[in-house]
């Protein structure tokens, strides 16, 4: 696993998310232009493309759910055959985001994911 | 409609999951084979008890048998399951009528129309509401065989035919929580509403173009797959999408009572009847 920007309380926030079983890697993303803030992501997963598109993803997201009238994304998570990628938008800005496997543990990575967004806000 | 009945009991009986008995039950109530439709409805709410459609019309059959204090309940628990439901709406208001409730059979009323604007049955009988009892009594009566003509239009809970035609017929949250679009953002079927009743649907329809496109692009590029749902929960509800075929996109969505596990058996079970609306338009 790779790691940047581990520093301070950011590292710590990365740390318990891939600490969970079946979390390939975490990072923090500037949800306003997609750039990652910091990562500790499993070799061979392209950080910045991922950073991007989640960031699209959530900006959609967003306008469609609050057109909806049910308020602002508190947790999403995108569900694939062979893994998922699970965001959880913090109120500083950021994006908190783990790519798991399949068989991951959704609720608990959610609750790492709240954690290291009240750690970054 | 014999034949309704014979083709609907063939359908229901190679499918008995199928949301198919809702019709079959209908088509019975209306030839005034109670006791089958009754037998039919029973069946289909021990498959789907969380379905809505299905104790609405329970609750119609069992009007017609005068059993009203069971009706009753079984309206009651169709609008809690969707708070929102008109034929429920409607029912609700024939009973209260029935006990000189006007009050309250026009709250029912006006509950309803909000709803459902569009609904003429719900405005006339609004309107009788205001002008006499008597008369929305029989425009809500869903065992009134003899009214004129345009007090029959008005009648709720009897004369509302599941449209074969509409994507999501029979569905919990069919016209307000459910919506089926095609890959630039169209809609296909289905209808969003908001808290307020506000209809939303071509607002998120427009946000949600591209979604399937981008959702897949991320799948791809982490080497997860074909992507088969994404789940988002919000400060006020949930929503859930998935994609049915190749080129739409459904989405599903519900307040914060309903937990998300419990949407995405919602958001399967709509996307199966779209996948099989897709399959018939070709």
């Amino acid at each position: 696993m790779t790691a940047e920007s581990p520093g301070g309380g950011y590292g710590r926030a990365l740390d318990l998310i891939t600490r969970v079983r079946g979390v390939r890697g975490a990072m923090l993303v500037s949800a306003d232009d997609g750039i990652v803030v910091a990562e500790q992501l499993m070799e061979g997963i392209k950080g910045p493309a991922l950073a991007a598109l989640a960031a699209s993803l959530t900006t959609r997201l967003r306008r469609a759910m609050e057109a909806a009238g049910v308020g602002v994304s508190l947790f999403w998570h995108l569900q694939a055959e062979q893994g998922a990628l699970l965001v959880v938008p913090a109120v500083s800005g950021i994006l908190v985001v783990a790519v798991a496997e399949p068989d991951v543990n959704v609720g608990l990575v959610r609750l790492e994911l709240l954690r290291g967004a009240e750690a970054v806000a | 409609m014999a034949d309704d009945v014979k083709a609907l009991s063939s359908q229901l009986a190679q499918d008995p999951d199928s949301l198919v008995f809702l019709r079959l039950g209908e088509a019975l109530r209306h030839k005034g084979q109670l006791d089958a439709a009754y037998r039919v409805a029973v069946t289909g709410l021990e498959r789907h008890p969380h379905l809505a459609d299905a104790h609405d019309l329970y609750a119609r059959i069992l009007a017609d048998k005068h059993d009203y204090e069971r009706a009753f309940d079984e309206w009651d628990m169709a609008l809690r399951i969707a708070p929102a439901h008109v034929g429920a709406l409607k029912g609700l208001a024939f009973l209260y009528f029935k006990i000189g409730d006007v009050q309250q059979a026009a709250a029912h009323l006006e509950a309803a129309q909000q709803a459902a604007p569009d609904d003429p049955g719900v405005a006339q009988a609004l309107a009788l509401a205001r002008g006499g009892a008597t008369e929305v009594e029989r425009a809500a009566d869903p065992a009134a065989e003899a009214e004129p003509a345009t007090v029959q239009e008005s009648l709720a809970p009897a004369a509302q035919p599941l449209e074969e035609a509409r994507v999501f017929a029979g569905l919990e949250g069919a016209e307000e929580g459910l919506l089926l679009l095609d890959g630039s953002g169209r809609v296909l079927g289905g209808a969003l509403k908001d808290s307020a009743g506000q209809d939303v649907t071509d607002a998120v329809a427009a946000y949600l173009a591209g979604v399937s496109h981008e959702a897949a692009r991320t799948a791809k590029l982490l080497g997860l797959g074909d992507w088969s749902g994404l789940a988002a929960e919000g400060k006020l509800g949930h929503v859930h999408l998935t994609s049915p075929s190749a080129d739409a996109l459904l989405l599903v969505v519900r307040d914060r009572a309903v937990p998300m596990g419990r949407l995405a058996i919602i958001a399967q079970r709509a996307a199966a009847a779209a996948r099989r609306w897709l399959e018939e338009q070709g």
